[in-house]
């Protein structure tokens, strides 16, 4: 009897210092952007809070306006989309940062300033890596994270493993969807670009390869403030610009690092935190959770051992129990 | 296996007829959220994906269904014969608590007419700890009924061939009833590290896999402490106190490994300062270590331990202890940022209620009719 429960000690501590020791072996790393990915530029010191991105969105993406109460008291449709936040009906949403008087735009303290929110199609997409039945997907090529109806159980753990609180689903509906940004790829699949970026009067949020939109972010920040800048419109190689006064950078890329980084980035005169957006470890939760997992289960030898282990020690105890009978 | 009996007797009994209308009332419910949503009975939102039906069915409900697998390990793996009389019908609570949480999975899942894509190759994702859950989950509901049925066939001529060819391969059935919770217990912790930051630092660990393992076995001896003096009493039975107490002794030793694991954990990480927080949070977690440390005090004494009343008492705390455990993980601990806010909805703790009352009925109706307990003269 102790015999036996020595050597069922030996094969699980045996199995505990393999999968301890061997812990950089199963290690994870975090993933890094596709190189010909496509993302977006969102520049909050242009925007001026037109909400036509949020218009542009539900146009190219057939999705109803949520209806405001002026409306309902006008009786009228469509004009003002009144959505609070990003929701099953609202992958992109303008929101506003507002103090004290809120007089200046782009300044901290009494000032304001205005964030787009939608999906940041991170390198290393946390909801992808918690989707049990793969309906997550990053695009290989476009790195554009999708979503597939087909494959989706409705379990909600991408909205338990996103950070953004981007996935959205329809909680109101008998046979509900998922709901989150896919950059237009079936726009994009025509040559168009996203919707967003198409309806963007200012040039606040453009549209290109995300290697391009990084190394036009990092020149912008080496602008001096005050000095005019040829800001693209709709796409970061536009011949259409705007020339423009630079404006007060905070001297940093949100989504450059975040989370292993993103390809939608944005810039901002206010500090990123007051806009709303996490602050987040730049190594991915996916990374963290399947370094655990791979340490744990890879081969399935861990598992097997402990198999073998438990098996033979049942069959030894019930071969005892029958022969005591 | 001689030593277990029908104990027979009426099945529509009072008590029974109460827990039908509670069935009843969920199944009215669960109706309700198949032709309006999720949302028109919970309370469920964007910021708060799981809640009640998740966090008590699934992963407390479950942990607290560890019974048969706590008992399968001490008996059948330590080789503790004597607690023999014990594992049938823990075996049989834990393969309801399971079977039921198989069941609410697909109350909660929006698009559950998907959900075997989790297990086909096109689609299984191996990355997702949700994959290695619903796996061990799916196979440890077949390997109970597989370890039950013999319950079925005994005593009955015409199917002792079958009982013969069951009892031949039953070891290794055993064996993997006690991999497979060791597996997806520790993975129903591992399954809140991706959520990063929206778990609260008293809870958020890379250690989450080892500390709910640890407490879910400790809830399985303890849930088979509380239903069998609560059979006894119930179903006016004398009690097995002598083995219950020194069963109960296990608790204390597994305890004292998990505070090593979870103060150093919180030590080590210096998540300490937040237990002086004195916010809801930290209230939480201290009323949760005082729920762990009373089976703690409590069981280490060997004459307390012999008390049916103290014994009562710390599998009680024990069992609140896990699971608020669970609950300060996934939903009291857990803050998703952006003004969102949770609590379950009457019509869905309504759905909970009414599952652990089918439940109750079910364990009624087998130990009824089914030889379950120990024969009355044994014990």
């Amino acid at each position: 009897m102790n015999l036996q429960r020595r050597d069922f000690f030996k094969v699980l501590s045996a199995g505990v210092v393999t999968a301890t020791t061997s812990r950089t072996a199963f290690a994870r790393p975090t993933k890094t952007m596709p190189p010909e990915s496509v993302g977006l530029l969102y520049d909050a010191t242009l925007c001026i809070g037109c909400k036509a991105c949020e218009v542009g969105c539900k146009t190219r993406n057939n999705k109803p306006s949520v209806h405001s109460e002026i409306e309902e008291h006008f009786n009228v449709n469509g004009t003002w989309d009144d959505a609070r936040d990003l929701d099953s009906a609202t992958m992109n949403k303008i929101k506003v940062y507002k103090n004290g008087t809120a007089a200046v735009k782009d300044q901290e303290i009494d000032g304001f300033s205005f964030v787009k929110r939608a999906c940041m199609h991170c390198y290393d997409p946390d909801c992808q890596s918690a989707c049990p039945t793969s309906a997550l997907q990053k695009n290989p090529v476009t790195g554009i994270v999708t979503w597939d109806r087909d494959a989706c159980c409705g379990c909600r753990y991408c909205q338990i493993a996103c950070q953004y609180l981007i996935p959205k689903f329809e909680y109101h509906k008998a046979l509900p969807s998922l709901v989150k940004c896919e950059m237009c790829h079936h726009i994009l699949e025509t040559g168009g670009i996203t919707g967003c970026a198409e309806y963007c009067p200012t040039g606040a949020t453009i549209f290109g390869k995300a290697k391009d939109l990084l190394a036009e972010a990092h020149k912008r920040l080496n602008l001096k403030n005050g000095e005019r800048y040829d800001f693209p419109v709709r796409t970061v190689n536009a011949k259409d610009k705007k020339s423009r006064p630079v404006g007060k950078y905070v001297n940093y890329i949100y989504g450059e690092k975040e989370g292993g980084g993103a390809q939608y980035i944005m810039l901002s005169a206010v500090p990123f935190e007051k806009l709303g957006l996490p602050k987040m470890p730049e190594r991915s939760g996916a990374a963290r959770s399947e370094t655990l997992q791979h340490t744990l289960y890879t081969g399935f030898i861990g598992p097997i051992v402990l198999l073998g282990a438990m098996v033979t020690a049942a069959y030894r105890s019930v071969k005892k129990h029958q022969s005591d009978e | 296996m001689s030593e277990t009996k029908p104990l027979g007797g009426k099945i529509f009994t009072r008590p029974f007829k109460i827990l039908m209308i509670f069935g009843l009332i969920a199944v009215f419910f669960i109706l309700k959220r198949y032709f309006f949503g999720i949302g028109s009975v919970s309370n469920l939102n964007d910021g708060y994906p799981w809640g009640m039906w998740i966090v008590y069915d699934v992963v407390t409900g479950t942990a607290i269904a560890c019974g048969g697998y706590a008992m399968a390990m001490l008996v059948y793996i330590f080789n503790k014969g004597h607690y023999h009389p014990l594992v049938r019908s823990a075996l049989m609570a834990g393969m309801f608590g399971y079977t039921l949480a198989g069941v609410s999975i697909y109350v909660d899942t929006g698009r559950w007419w998907n959900l075997q894509n989790i297990f086909l190759p096109g689609t299984a994702n191996p990355n997702s700890i949700m994959f290695e859950v619903a796996v061990c989950v799916a196979l440890y509901v077949a390997v109970m009924w597989i370890e039950f049925s013999p319950t079925f066939f005994e005593g009955k001529a015409q199917h002792e061939g079958k009982l013969k060819i069951l009892n031949k391969v039953m070891f290794f059935f055993i064996g993997l009833g006690v991999l497979l919770p060791t597996l997806h217990q520790s993975s129903l912790g591992s399954l809140m590290i991706i959520a990063g930051q929206k778990v609260s630092p008293l809870w958020q660990t890379d250690w989450l896999p080892f500390l709910y393992l640890m407490t879910a076995l400790t809830m399985g001896y303890a849930i088979v402490v509380f239903e069998s003096l609560f059979s006894s009493i119930g179903l006016k039975r004398p009690m097995e106190t002598s083995m219950l107490s020194k069963l109960a002794g296990v608790i204390p030793k597994l305890l004292i490994v998990y505070f090593i694991f979870r103060f150093g954990d919180l030590i080590y990480r210096g998540a300490l300062g937040h237990i002086l927080a004195f916010d809801l949070k930290s209230i939480m977690f201290i009323l949760e270590n005082l729920l762990y440390i009373y089976p703690l005090v409590i069981l280490f004494s060997a004459t307390k331990r012999k008390s049916p009343k103290y014994l009562f008492l710390s599998a009680v705390s024990m069992l609140l202890a896990g699971a608020l455990y669970r609950f300060n993980t996934y939903l009291i601990g857990f803050n998703p940022g952006n003004g969102y806010n949770y609590f379950p909805a009457f019509s869905e703790i309504m759905i909970t209620v009414g599952i652990i009352a089918i439940e109750i009925m079910a364990y009624l109706l087998f130990v009824k009719r089914l030889p379950v307990l120990p024969e009355v003269k044994h014990a």
